[in-house]
């Protein structure tokens, strides 16, 4: 039972708005920074209009507002904050912390080139500036994605004590209208229950615990090892909660699946095209939607979409990819000095498996800095991917 | 008050791994005997956090969490917000060294406090980076050598003036900004009572002598922390509503000279008569600011 005035078309931060006061934090910290500003305008003005009850504490910097939703996570509520760009690189001392202190913060992350030279569209680069931070890093292609991505991303960080970041493309996403449900609040807190953490975990004074203790060489590898295996073992409970959360939201209209178009969709990734496809495209994010009216033309070329970047579903991967003779990774980062990021964890995920000696393996870095991806572009790839020439190349004109 | 003075504190326990005569400790044990099981610590990187906090084991009584170096501030107004929302009056209170306050910290410290929470701020000055090997910070003395400041031939150590954290302080407005030293306990213990009443930020700043900061006696911190007061260089003070309503420097007040305070620490050695002179002037100048 789908009623139809529950779609609505929404700008993708509105969207995002919406969805937050529907998840009910306790606290929201944020500072503004292009193109994240709408996500926050929108919560201050639902809190001004007395809509949502959280408290929002305006901080005078990303690194305080990550301090902020820090403090207030360890006190054991529900919190939230939104960056882009600089604002995420200004905050890494604190993102690290947060996954180091197992706090359960979901933040939102308005992708966006890193400066110099000062740039204020899309890119990846500020998410993979933090990539090794310890959060689970869910990467969103549409708004409706990211609605539930977000909800997702809650019932994730308080079920595993782990923070969860949720990239959307700024702009692109951010600032753009799509017709998008958002769930109501009764039927997310069917899905994701009033958060209350278990005694001992969070600072009360009726239970006085030490939280950031100091950790000499005898017990600091343990600590990390543990974070790493957690974020591992999250990968199966991520797939059983995408399928819980399909299964809540069908009744709003707003489960993903039900737009039928990928062949598999798990939550960790999403694989649309041939059974026994010759090229496989690789991507994350919005440039998805334009690689799939793309390929529509090519009988022999799928695209796998990855949802959830760390940590990484390298076995999923590994399954779509095993037929396929080449694979062209497109990405809108670049590790300077090495490589697309995709590319390398591709590379190391190949290699470990074993696939394929002969794989041709690709790396195509596009739309840094908020440059177009073109259908044109799109089919240069497709067309250069078999062709065993350099490894990796910037598509920024044809 | 009397029987209260030497009664150890049920927030910090023994154990800990400061060192020999720590001054900040003698604070720390001063501020516990202020505050009651109703509270929450926020702490910077430091020396009293590595010296408390050596996994697995816990010095403290009280529920406490260290995050970073620079943002003790800022959790501790996710801390309130927190509470806020639970309907909690647990008190908030933040403890940071002279380094995580006068320098990294201090932009995070006057948002938490433009944001006017209800959180007491409590500053050890130790007047060095004693947790890294006594490097310099906005808080040490004038001619002071520390380890990034130190005597030579061509330089008496450190030739910045110390901040006046205690001005910054009450250019925020704050209801209740106070400074002791480590010499005084009971004046600390009363301080955090008074800062504790006030509705909104307060500020506590207190000389912590450092045993191998400034290379004294390790029976020293008690006697350091009276003569920094005795000689003017730093008074006890309190600001109510931002008027100086009290300070040990009264009518009564007969001023030791500041070469009492300086001969007994080796941070202070290399000074001559002309130098010590100019300390002596920055002490009178302190004893007419502060007159009440």
């Amino acid at each position: 039972m789908i009623s139809k005035n529950k779609k609505q078309i929404l700008e993708g931060s509105n969207a995002i708005a919406l969805t937050i006061k529907n998840i009910a934090p306790a606290v929201v910290s944020a500072f503004p920074i292009t193109p994240q500003t709408h996500i926050v305008e929108d919560l201050a003005k639902m809190k001004a209009d007395g809509l949502a009850s959280f408290e929002y504490i305006r901080a005078e910097s990303e690194f305080a507002a990550a301090s902020i939703v820090l403090g207030a996570s360890a006190t054991g509520v529900r919190v939230y904050s939104a960056t882009s760009s600089q604002g995420l690189l200004l905050m890494t001392e604190v993102v690290f912390n947060i996954a180091g202190m197992r706090l359960p913060v979901v933040m939102t992350v308005a992708n966006r080139s890193v400066s110099a030279p000062i740039n204020i569209w899309n890119d990846h680069g500020d998410a993979m500036a933090v990539r090794d931070a310890g959060w689970i890093k869910f990467f969103a292609s549409n708004h409706q994605e990211s609605v539930n991505q977000h909800i997702l991303a809650y019932k994730i960080a308080e079920k595993l004590q782990l923070p969860v970041m949720i990239n959307v493309d700024g702009f692109i996403l951010t600032h753009s209208y799509e017709p998008v449900i958002i769930p109501d609040d009764k039927t997310i807190k069917k899905y994701l229950p009033v958060y209350q953490p278990p005694t001992g975990t969070y600072l009360d004074p009726k239970n006085p615990v030490t939280l950031g203790a100091f950790f000499g060489p005898n017990n600091y590898l343990e600590t990390r090892q543990m974070l790493h295996e957690d974020l591992m073992s999250s990968l199966e409970i991520i797939k059983e909660e995408y399928k819980l959360l399909n299964k809540t939201l069908a009744n709003q209209g707003a489960n993903h699946q039900r737009q039928k178009l990928s062949r598999i969709d798990n939550g960790l990734i999403e694989y649309y095209g041939p059974q026994k496809p010759k090229t496989i495209l690789i991507a994350m994010g919005s440039v998805i939607g334009t690689i799939l009216e793309t390929i529509k033309n090519f009988k022999d070329v799928g695209l796998l979409k990855i949802k959830v970047y760390r940590p990484f579903p390298a076995e999923e991967i590994v399954k779509i990819i095993k037929p396929a003779q080449n694979i062209a990774v497109l990405e809108k980062a670049i590790s300077l000095g090495q490589s697309g990021p995709l590319y390398a964890d591709l590379a190391a995920t190949v290699m470990a498996s074993k696939i394929k000696k002969n794989l041709n393996l690709k790396n195509y870095i596009v739309g840094l800095g908020g440059r177009d991806i073109t259908q044109k572009m799109i089919k240069e790839i497709i067309k250069d991917a078999p062709q065993k020439n350099n490894y990796l190349k910037f598509i920024g004109k044809i | 008050m009397q029987n209260n003075k030497t009664l150890p504190s049920k927030f910090i326990f023994p154990g800990h791994n400061a060192c020999a005569g720590c001054g900040q400790l003698v604070a720390v044990q001063a501020v516990m005997r202020g505050l009651n099981s109703d509270t929450i610590i926020s702490n910077a990187t430091g020396c009293l956090e590595v010296t408390s906090t050596s996994y697995p084991q816990s010095a403290w009584g009280l529920p406490w969490i260290h995050s970073l170096f620079e943002n003790a501030s800022a959790v501790a107004s996710g801390i309130s917000a927190a509470l806020k929302q639970k309907k909690k009056k647990t008190k908030v209170v933040v403890q940071g060294g002279d380094g995580g306050t006068y320098d990294i910290g201090i932009g995070l410290i006057s948002g938490m406090w433009e944001r006017e929470e209800n959180i007491l701020y409590i500053c050890y000055d130790t007047e060095a980076y004693s947790n890294t090997g006594i490097q310099a910070s906005g808080a040490t003395p004038y001619d002071a050598s520390t380890t990034t400041t130190p005597a030579g031939l061509k330089s008496t150590g450190s030739q910045q003036v110390k901040k006046d954290m205690l001005a910054i302080a009450l250019a925020h407005g704050l209801k209740y900004a106070a400074q002791s030293t480590a010499g005084y306990p009971d004046d600390i213990t009363n301080k955090i009572k008074k800062a504790l009443a006030v509705d909104g930020p307060s500020y506590l700043q207190i000389l912590s002598p450092c045993i191998p900061g400034w290379k004294m006696r390790t029976d020293g911190a008690v006697l350091m922390g009276k003569l920094a007061v005795t000689t003017g260089l730093y008074p006890l003070l309190e600001y109510t509503n931002g008027q100086l309503t009290s300070s040990s420097i009264t009518d009564s007040f007969r001023p030791q000279t500041v070469n009492e305070y300086l001969k007994l620490q080796g941070r202070f050695k290399h000074l001559k008569a002309k130098d010590i002179k100019e300390i002596q002037k920055l002490a009178n100048q302190n004893i007419e600011k502060y007159k009440l």
